[in-house]
Order: C-alpha cells, then structure tokens, then sequence
C-alpha cells in the first residue's frame, strides 16, 4: 500500500496554483494563447493543405513565428528569448499546431530537443554561440537558423543505448571526429546547427555516451534524402551522415558519459511539446467534424442531431480534455521545479492516442468528404499518426510510466 | 461572454503604434471605457506596443443602449483635458452599435478639426500637420489638417493590425493602466435617445428571371415600385 506520508509531502511540496481551464490561465498566458490561436486561424490553417501538399518547408510562416518569439520561447531574455514558462510553451503547441501540425514539429524540435539541451548543460560561451543566435533566428539576410536533435540511428529508436555513432578524441585533444549515421531527423535540412549523441566510451555502454553540438557546415557531414511520410509534410526528415567530422574539443556538451542522461532530460520536456502538437491535430479534428455535424443534413436534419455522431463528439472531447489536463499537469510540475518524467509520458501517450482517435472518428463523422482533400480531416488522420511514434513509442511510454508507478509502491 | 478589441480600434492602435516608430509620436497612451474586460483589451493594446493604458470604468451598457456616443464623447473629452494629446486615433464606429457618432462629436466638444475614415495618415509633413486620405462611398478624398491636435478615425484599408510578439506580452505586464470610475468625472451618463425597436431587416427575396423587357418594365412599376 502506498505510504500516507508519501502522498503527504507529495501535495505539500508543489508550489504555484493550478490552471485547468483557459479561463483560469493568469493574463499572460490567456494572451499567448489567444495571439497563438488567432495567428494559426489567419496565417496557418489557410495554408496548410498546400504546404502539405507540396511538402513544402513554410519559411515565411516559420520566420513570421519567430518574430513573434515563438522560436525561443523557453530561452532566458538574457540568450534572446521570450522567457516564458513550460505551461505557456504547452498552450502555444496547441494552437500552432491546431493551424498546421508541420509548423507545430518545426516549432517543437527546435524549441524542446535542439535549444532546451544547450540551454540547460551548456556553459556560457556555448550558449552564446548556439543559442542567442538560434532564439531569435532570423539572420541579417532574412533566412532562419533552425536547430534539430540526433539521437536516433538506422540501428536503434527506442534502444537509445545502443548509439553507434561514435567521437573519438583527436591525436592532440583539439577535436572530437565523428562517425556514424543519424536517422529520422526533424528540421535536417532547414537545419545549421544540431545536438547529437556519440558513444565516447563504448565499454561504458549508455554510460559512455556524450552529448555534442555540430556546426552543419562541417567538413565531412552530409544530409541524407527527404523521407516521403505519410504526414507532417511541410517538415522534413533525413538521415544525417558523419564521415569524420572534426568539431572543436568545446563542442562537448556536458560532462564526457552525460549524454545519455541528457538525452532522456531533454526527452521529458519534449514530450509535452509533442502532447501539445497532438492535442493541436485532435482540437482541430474536433472542430472539423463538430462544425459539419452541424452543417451536414440527413434525414431531414443536422446530423449533429443523431445520436451516434453526439457520441462520437463526446467521445473525441473527452479524450482531448482529459489529455490536455494531464499536458498542463506535467508542464505545471516542471515550472515549479518537481520530476516530471511520468507525467509527461502519460500526456505524450494519453494525446498522442486521442489525435488518432479525435482524427479518425472526424473522418467518420465526414463521410466522403472525410476522405478527400477538400476537407483536413484527412490532413489531420495522416499528421496524427506520427505522435504515437515519436518522441518515444507508445510502448516506450508505457515502460517509463510503469517502472515510476512501480518504483513508488516498491517506497 | 469573451470580449474583444472593436476591429476598427485595433486599426487605430496599430497606426499609433506606427507613428510613435516612425519617431513621429513620443508616446502612445490607450484609453478604453467600459467594464471589468476592458482590461484585457488594453492589456492587448499594451502587448502591440502602447506605452499605458487608461480605463474608463463603467457596468453601464456601452453598445448604445444606456452609454450612448455624446456621453461616450464626453467622458473622452474628460482624458483628453488631462493627458493633453496631440492626436486622438479612434475606430471610425464600434461594430455593436454601428454608430460611427463619437469621433466627431469628441473633435466638436474639442473644437479640434477631424478627419474620419482614414484610409491613409501621412506625418511627415515635417510641418505639424496631417495629410489623411478618406474613404468615402465616391471615392478616396485627401483631406489637409494643418495643425495638430486634431481627431482622426480609423477605416480598414489604413493597416493591418500586428500580433503581439511573446516578448510584448511579457513586457505589457510591467506598463502603466490607471483606471477612473465614469460616474466620478462629472459627466451626465443618461441616454439622451431611447432605442424603441430593434428588428432584422426582412430576408432578401429570391430574384426572378423575366420573359422580356416589357415584363420587366411592368414589375419595375408594379412590384419595385422604382418607375412611376
């Protein structure tokens, strides 16, 4: 049974109030959302069956986010940027990607797995070169610079472990040489900077991985093809190739044997952008399907008015609600300073599955017209898929949840 | 009920904002009269970049049914004696009541000149003065105000209105919102008109297709009633 004095000091610890509805957000954060909503209805939404269509990087729409402070959101004023907690990063995911799930990853990868990491291990001068001038990313010329995160190989997803991309000490300690090949990288060719893993000391195992930030213009480095996905078109993802790469000695990030750690840090945190992007496609779905329910006429009538599709509406709302709070449960926890990672595995999982569920019953919901491009439900369908995959499986998930869950009856 | 910046305002706030970038305009204060909401709205107008805010507070109905647009007028006249403007920029009209009244009455009680439905405001005469392009149902007039302070109100094809960046929200917080009570400013809050009926328009009829033009003619006479 679970101690009592554990639950206890469990609820007596958190600090902060607790938001579970809009209305309840504190001024800023209802202003961050309403500007996020109103710029995915006016700008993103309208163009994103295009982008998709032509698989197509929106440049223009990701240099307007940044101008907004989109790109930096979580970076402290001091690196250039907006300085806003996880709550409000979680709200803007929502909306942006409520309007166009690729701006949404876009936005995600660069914000949680390409700044974040630097931002939290990386010493002063390594935030000054590869994070001030990623937070506010627009270039002197007017183009962008964009950051991804490597971590994933050919060989291993979910076996993070098991990295073959190795570092290697130069001759005379100036560099490390990199070799090795990363797989299914968001933002790779948009990208001139990215955060990977290396082993350094394969006889450590996940203990002898490192953390390092690689300048993509490095001699030796090369992008693999765009991946043809079934969804989040206008993002693209390749392989990123290291044939003896030689990075500065200073672009470790951390400590030697840290990167493994690093990696599963920085992972918690961009579960709740992935669970913002998720709960984006099932909000959109929802207004999708709830919008021609009401339009829509059969038997004389709307056939919002029918029982199966209120059923479905429910179902669809609930789903998202109730992973949208368990979203704001984890970001809440990480701005006040608390261990997150089962809350925000259980969010990543609960939206990532209530955006293939939100999306495939507005399919039903449209009929036909569910399955042609006219309408985005089918958009929606595709993008959604992706969200249980990422970031962490599903399965992956359920093992983080189940071992804290375990770990706590264990006391 | 969510309420929100009358469209035509957030055009007026975003060519205030403008001016003061263009170094034409030192500072740009947003006033708002009207309830508890109205906060948020000039929290808005703060985050698109006004230096402080003024708020007017008032429960009374501000869609013409008990604050009706010579009281409105009145009151903003009151904020105009204190903080002194060069330029007032308001909506031509508040999209509730359609009134398009307060503009002008608050440049007669001023005795400023006025230029409404600005399509254009061009500052840099250098000479104290404005060049406003109007939009009027024949066409745009261009309209000559030779010294400032004037009243000037706001159409839609004068800008379109930014977002609030992260960084603006933010630093809205820190500015400045002094808030007065309406029924404090010595102004007479009563409604000088009273609204009888309120009634939609009846729908549209279906046009029909006429044989000939003697047909039409006759239908011109008989049902339009637009030829005798």
């Amino acid at each position: 049974p679970v101690s009592v004095s554990r639950v206890a000091a469990a609820v007596a610890t958190s600090s902060g109030r607790s938001y579970t509805t809009h209305s309840q957000l504190p001024e800023e954060h209802q202003m961050i959302y309403e500007m996020c909503r109103k710029f995915a209805d006016e700008e993103l939404a309208p163009n994103a069956g295009k982008w998709d269509k032509e698989h197509a990087f929106p440049t223009e729409a990701v240099t307007h986010l940044a101008e907004l402070g989109l790109m930096g959101i979580n970076v402290p004023g001091e690196y250039g940027g907006s300085e806003l907690d996880a709550l409000a990063y979680a709200i803007a995911m929502e909306e942006i990607s409520r309007g166009c799930a690729s701006v949404g990853v876009i936005m995600s990868a660069h914000n949680s797995l390409y700044l974040w990491p630097i931002q939290a291990f990386g010493t002063h001068e390594q935030k000054e070169k590869w994070v001030a001038p990623y937070a506010q990313p627009i270039k002197e010329d007017g183009t962008l610079n964009v950051g991804c995160f490597g971590l994933s190989e050919p060989g291993n997803g979910s076996d993070a472990g098991a990295a073959s991309t190795t570092a290697t000490l130069s001759d005379d300690g100036t560099e490390w040489i990199i070799n090795g090949t990363k797989a299914w990288i968001t933002n790779a060719h948009e990208s001139s900077a990215a955060v990977i893993f290396a082993t350094t000391d394969k006889s450590l195992k996940h203990k002898g991985i490192s953390a390092f930030i690689v300048p993509l213009d490095a001699e030796g480095f090369s992008l693999g093809a765009k991946e043809d996905k079934l969804g989040i078109r206008a993002s693209s993802t390749s392989n990123l190739i290291f044939d003896n790469v030689r990075i500065p000695k200073d672009n470790l990030l951390g400590n030697p044997g840290d990167g493994f750690k690093i990696a599963m840090k920085t992972l918690d945190g961009g579960r709740i952008g992935v669970a913002g992007q998720a709960l984006g496609i099932a909000s959109a779905s929802i207004d999708c399907a709830a919008n021609y329910a009401l339009e829509r006429q059969a038997f004389g009538k709307p056939i919002a008015s029918l029982q199966s599709i209120q059923n479905k509406i429910s179902a669809m709302s609930v789903a998202r609600d109730s992973s949208r709070l368990l979203n704001w449960r984890a970001a809440m926890m990480k701005d006040a300073g608390e261990k997150y990672t089962k809350e925000a595995a259980m969010a990543k999982l609960a939206a990532s599955e209530a955006a293939t569920m939100c999306s495939h019953q507005a399919i039903q919901v449209l009929g036909g017209m569910g399955y042609v491009s006219d309408m985005p439900a089918e958009r929606h369908y595709r993008d959604a898929r992706i969200t249980e995959i990422y970031e962490g499986t599903s399965e992956i998930q359920h093992l983080v949840i189940a071992g804290d869950v375990f770990k706590e009856y264990k006391g | 009920v969510k309420m929100s910046m009358n469209p035509f305002c957030e055009i007026a706030v975003e060519e205030a904002v403008r001016l003061k970038e263009s170094k034409a305009a030192d500072e740009v204060v947003a006033v708002s009269i009207g309830p508890k909401q109205c906060g948020e709205t000039l929290r808005t107008a703060l985050a698109m970049g006004c230096d402080r805010a003024v708020h007017v507070s008032t429960d009374l109905r501000t869609d013409y049914m008990q604050l009706q647009p010579l009281a409105t007028a009145r009151l903003f006249e009151k904020v105009v004696e204190s903080e002194q403007p060069d330029l007032v920029l308001m909506g031509k009209q508040g999209i509730d009541s359609d009134a398009g009244q307060t503009g002008p009455m608050l440049a007669a009680l001023l005795g400023w000149p006025q230029a409404t439905f600005a399509a254009k405001v061009d500052a840099t005469g250098g000479d104290g003065g404005l060049v406003v392009e109007r939009e009027t149902d024949s066409g745009t007039e261009t309209v000559t105000i030779p010294k400032l302070p004037a009243v000037v109100t706001c159409d839609l094809r004068l800008n379109e209105p930014r977002y609030a960046t992260l960084p603006n929200i933010m630093k809205a917080k820190k500015k400045k919102v002094d808030v007065m009570d309406a029924a404090d400013m010595g102004v007479d809050l009563t409604a000088t008109n009273e609204v009888l009926e309120v009634y939609e328009p009846p729908p549209r009829k279906e046009g029909i297709i006429v044989e000939s033009v003697d047909e039409l003619v006759d239908k011109l006479k008989s049902e339009a009633g637009v030829l005798q």
